[in-house]
């Protein structure tokens, strides 16, 4: 007794505990550290700072742009980039303007990248978590179901899904969620069969903590990391398949347009015009380039090596 | 005589596992846990000691039902836990509950330190108000030498003496009946050794708590034991009170123990004969020893040893031990 | 001549906190055939003080001062240059064997490919050197056991094999750090009695790093207590074990459980927490835990030494007019004034 006593002295005497007696400290998280060290990471600072602009100039750019995306200037059909009439980025052989069309654009192909992905973020990663936990036979039977979608081709998946459905731009969301959760159900699984040996997981079933709240609670936030660097990889990822199925002429259809059917129509007057190539492939390259960066920032900044 | 809370008997858990080819397949069995038998007294400390690979950390589940036995019985308060379902089960860890070897992989590094001492509140009694669930929190935190205002703060920001209180805290918020500590100090300095065993005994006191404490190391078992169990590959060697013990252990396993702790005095560490330490390594747990389990490190080993295995049985002095020579040998330390 | 003799030496780290001074102002020396036990809880900076020597500090991590190996600073060599040094003369052990041993290779192709290495032996005679060497460290049937991988070893064995292969180049100094600190008791006794016996057996100087003075009472020659990065106590074994002067060195001492001695139920802890190098009180940096602390602490505490060269920085002990002029408590007080 004498030396608890003593040690609770001790702590009373330590001049910063006296300071915050009266008031509760805050801590800091391990989200918290990790998002200071991102913000020391310049490539990824400036890789998200540019997808901000790139996102308020897709969303805002086409209300404030003169043109229509479905605009015909007949006065100016595949006119070079100029800013005397108006048409910045030119516009392409029917007279329709690059600039306006390459934001509309933009506004599919991240639509098309966050929900897919958001889609595959939630199915992924609750299916992965409950397969890895409860493990045994439930596993195994969960984790075949995956290898068999898996297995099917996706471009016949697609194929097939137009054909009985008509085309649709939900039917591009829904094909391209389909496939993808299947990778990160993996991956989610994977990190919880490291997780549910932990001995804070086992802590808390000796403490009589259900199921449902030790994969909310304990499994789900500590594989977040690894999913959310996955994340800002598999949202290029997707851009990139809608630019595929898109270049195909399997994607959206006109006049709705895409960076890949932008692309794609670029590529066909590429010797007579390459602005209405050059200025939707560039603006999907950056984006594909910042989304590496900042996924490259976040893996460094959720790495605990790097903590001292 | 009171009636011991805890009574274990005959209790086995193996492990199983797979080797060999898809067409030959060849399993082998590890007897983790081998026929331990023992009881607890309400308030009573006993320690658990053998070496890595001794069984003892999965004894500690196993009576927890953290694990599932393959034979035995663990009678909590004369009921027998082996044989509940899930339910029943789940409410029996409101009286049970573990202190973890690692204590900062013991802490979800995601939540602070009020929600990990509070997570069994809000399981067991989830209607309790938060404010209720935060005065309980912070008083457990106080009782455990924490100070109260650190509650919004995470494992990382706690050095590991603080990390193991909190796990402490986090045993005891639904006032347990029994504590089992799984080698609760093993990971923390020398320095802080002290102050765990210390407030773990305090804490005993205090709330009438019965006590498992295992360990590695007979020199820290010493000072917070009633009874001492030595362990070795899933056996039970000797089961003894302290004082007869360490004065005179009956197994020759408990004074190679004993002797291998070092003695923190260079003029008598220096003397110290290699002699009484264990030959060689602990053997194959998948192809144990015949006969007696430890014959092959003993240097006492008659040739009886290796055919018998000898039984734990009573000696005068109310020990028991599992030694073919016990009354012959004298072991005094 | 010493053969390592470590000067003023300082390591800091840069965080996202700000500037932690791990190490602050360390003196000692080592000499052939000697052995140096340095001791402290984690956060003492005694593991980074060995990691500075070695060149192996993390990337945020900065050394300054002098660490003469033979006469050459080791702080000022390429990387090139100091892993020659490494490995060949100067050889290091750690915690966890399993981390320095490569789980896809036998023990024989990695113990043959240093000596091949560094010895330019062909293979047949460094096979020969190498169960050679298993056989000095205690290993059985080495000839066969060579020929297995790490995880075929037990904890224990692994040790051994770390060590064998630390001796394979005949260094001049073994740093271990906590080399018994994972192993069981049994394992840990036979382990300390191995060292042991090198030490009396080759002229080999050893750095032993460890939070337990018990493992360390038989086999050093000097001991070097450290505390927030600085040293609080160094003196012969006997001075620091029945006549030490810094009360953080009797509380080390006091904590360690002890089956030699009867058992008076209540185990003696230091109060308090590890330092924490962020929010260190100013003055003697082990006020705050110190059951013994007085107004006069708050002033940095001078070192000071005895006619037999026991040096202690308590002040509380210090009889009149013995201060050392040395530059590491300057240096100290110096970076406590500059924190914040």
């Amino acid at each position: 007794m004498a030396r608890m006593k003593m040690a609770g002295d001790a702590l009373a005497n330590d001049p910063f505990a006296a300071a915050f007696a009266t008031q509760d400290i805050q801590g800091r998280s391990l989200w918290i550290d990790a998002w200071h060290r991102l913000l020391k990471n310049r490539a990824a600072v400036a890789s998200g700072s540019t997808m901000f602009l790139m996102v308020l100039a897709v969303v805002f750019g086409p209300m404030l742009s003169p043109w229509a995306p479905d605009f015909t200037d007949w006065e100016h059909t595949a006119s070079p980039p100029s800013l005397v009439n108006g048409h910045w980025f030119g516009t392409d052989a029917v007279g329709r303007d690059i600039l306006v069309r390459t934001l509309e654009g933009g506004r599919i192909s991240l639509l098309v990248g966050l929900v897919a992905t958001l889609v595959s973020l939630v199915i992924g990663v609750s299916y992965g978590s409950v397969a890895g936990y409860y493990g045994g036979v439930t596993d195994r039977m969960m984790m075949r179901i995956v290898d068999i979608i898996y297995a099917l081709p996706f471009m016949f998946f697609v194929i097939l899904l137009m054909v009985v459905f008509g085309r649709h731009i939900i039917l591009i969301f829904v094909a391209i969620g389909a496939v993808n959760w299947l990778d990160m159900a993996r991956i989610v699984r994977g990190q919880t069969l490291g997780l549910k040996n932990t001995e804070f997981v086992e802590a808390a079933q000796a403490c009589g903590v259900s199921d449902k709240a030790i994969i909310v609670r304990h499994i789900v936030p500590n594989l977040l990391g690894v999913v959310m660097v996955y994340v800002t990889l598999t949202i290029p990822h997707v851009i990139l398949v809608e630019s595929f199925l898109s270049f195909l002429g399997l994607g959206v259809q006109e006049p709705m347009s895409s960076w890949g059917a932008l692309v794609n129509d670029g590529a066909q007057d590429m010797e007579s015009s390459p602005w209405t190539l050059i200025f939707p492939a560039t603006f999907l390259a950056v984006t594909l380039y910042c989304f590496n960066y900042i996924g490259d920032g976040m893996r460094d900044a959720l790495d605990p090596k790097d903590r001292v | 005589m009171t009636e011991p809370v805890l009574r274990v008997q005959d209790l086995a858990v193996y492990f199983s596992s797979r080797t060999g080819s898809l067409l030959r397949r060849e399993e082998r069995v590890l007897r983790a846990v081998d026929g331990i038998s023992f009881d607890l007294n309400p308030g009573e400390t006993l320690g658990i000691v053998g070496e890595s690979g001794s069984g003892k950390s999965t004894l500690a589940r196993a009576i927890l039902g953290l694990l599932s036995p393959n034979r035995g019985r663990v009678l909590w308060m004369g009921e027998d836990l082996t044989r509940l379902e899930a339910e029943p089960m789940r409410q029996k860890r409101k009286e049970l509950q573990i202190v973890f070897q690692d204590p900062v992989a013991s802490l979800n590094p995601r939540m602070t330190a009020g929600s990990i001492i509070a997570e069994p509140l809000w399981t067991f009694y989830p209607q309790m108000e938060s404010l209720q669930v935060e005065e309980r929190t912070r008083g457990m935190m106080k009782m455990v030498g924490l100070l109260p205002n650190q509650i919004n703060r995470y494992p990382h920001e706690f050095s590991g003496g603080q990390c193991q209180r909190i796990g402490i805290a986090r045993s005891l918020v639904l006032n347990p009946k029994l504590l089992i500590c799984d080698e609760p100090v093993s990971a923390l300095d020398v320095s802080i050794q002290a102050q765990i065993i210390n407030l773990l005994r305090d804490l005993q006191k205090k709330l009438g708590l019965a006590l498992i404490f295992v360990a590695h190391d007979l020199s820290i078992v010493r000072h917070i034991s009633d009874r001492v169990m030595v362990m070795y590959m899933g056996r039970s060697m000797e089961v003894a009170e302290k004082t007869a013990l360490y004065r005179r252990p009956l197994h020759p396993y408990s004074r190679a123990l004993m002797k291998s702790v070092l003695i923190p005095d260079p003029v008598r560490a220096r003397e110290v004969k290699q002699e009484v330490w264990l030959k060689g390594d602990m053997p194959s747990p998948f192809s144990p020893p015949r006969g007696c389990i430890f014959h092959s490190r003993c240097p006492y080993q008659v040739p009886r040893c290796q055919a018998d295995v000898p039984a734990l049985r009573r000696m005068e002095n109310g020990n028991w031990v599992a030694c073919h020579r016990a009354e012959e040998l004298d072991l005094s330390i | 001549m010493s053969l390592l003799e470590v000067k003023n030496l300082q390591v800091s780290f840069a965080t996202p906190e700000g500037e932690v001074h791990a190490v602050n102002g360390i003196d000692f020396a080592v000499s052939t055939g000697e052995t140096l036990a340095i001791v402290g809880e984690s956060g003492s900076g005694k593991s980074q003080l060995v990691m500075a020597i070695m060149g192996l500090l993390a990337q945020n991590g900065r050394a300054s001062g002098q660490a003469l190996f033979k006469g050459e600073d080791l702080l000022q060599k390429t990387p090139r240059e100091l892993n020659k040094v490494r490995g060949s003369q100067i050889a290091m052990i750690f915690q966890d064997p399993m981390t320095s041993l490569n789980p896809y290779l036998t023990v024989e192709q990695q113990m043959t490919e240093v000596v091949m290495y560094h010895q330019k032996l062909g293979r047949h005679e460094a096979f020969e050197h190498a169960v050679e060497m298993l056989r000095a460290v205690r290993i059985p049937d080495a000839e066969e056991r060579i020929h297995e991988y790490p995880h075929e070893y037990s904890g224990g064995m692994r040790q051994r094999v770390m060590i064998a292969m630390s001796l394979l180049c005949e260094p001049d100094l073994l740093i271990a750090d906590e080399p018994t600190t994972a192993l069981d008791v049994t394992v840990q006794a036979q382990i300390t009695y191995l060292i042991g016996e090198l030490r009396k057996k080759t002229r080999m100087a050893m750095i032993l790093i460890t939070h337990d003075l018990a493992v360390v009472a038989g086999i050093s020659d000097r001991i070097l207590v450290m505390y927030a990065g600085q040293m609080v106590e160094s003196g012969t074994v006997e001075d620091i074990f029945y006549r030490a002067h810094h009360p953080y060195t009797r509380g080390l001492l006091a904590s360690v459980p002890r089956l030699d001695r009867d058992a008076s139920d209540d185990l003696q802890a230091i109060p308090g927490n590890p330092p924490n190098l962020l929010a260190l009180p100013g003055g003697c940096c082990f006020r705050d835990r110190c059951t013994q602390a007085q107004e006069i602490c708050s002033q940095p505490p001078p070192m000071w030494r005895d006619e037999r060269g026991h040096r202690s920085r308590c002040v509380l002990e210090m009889p009149d007019g013995r201060v050392e002029n040395d530059s590491a408590g300057e240096a100290g007080s110096a970076a406590e004034e500059s924190a914040p």
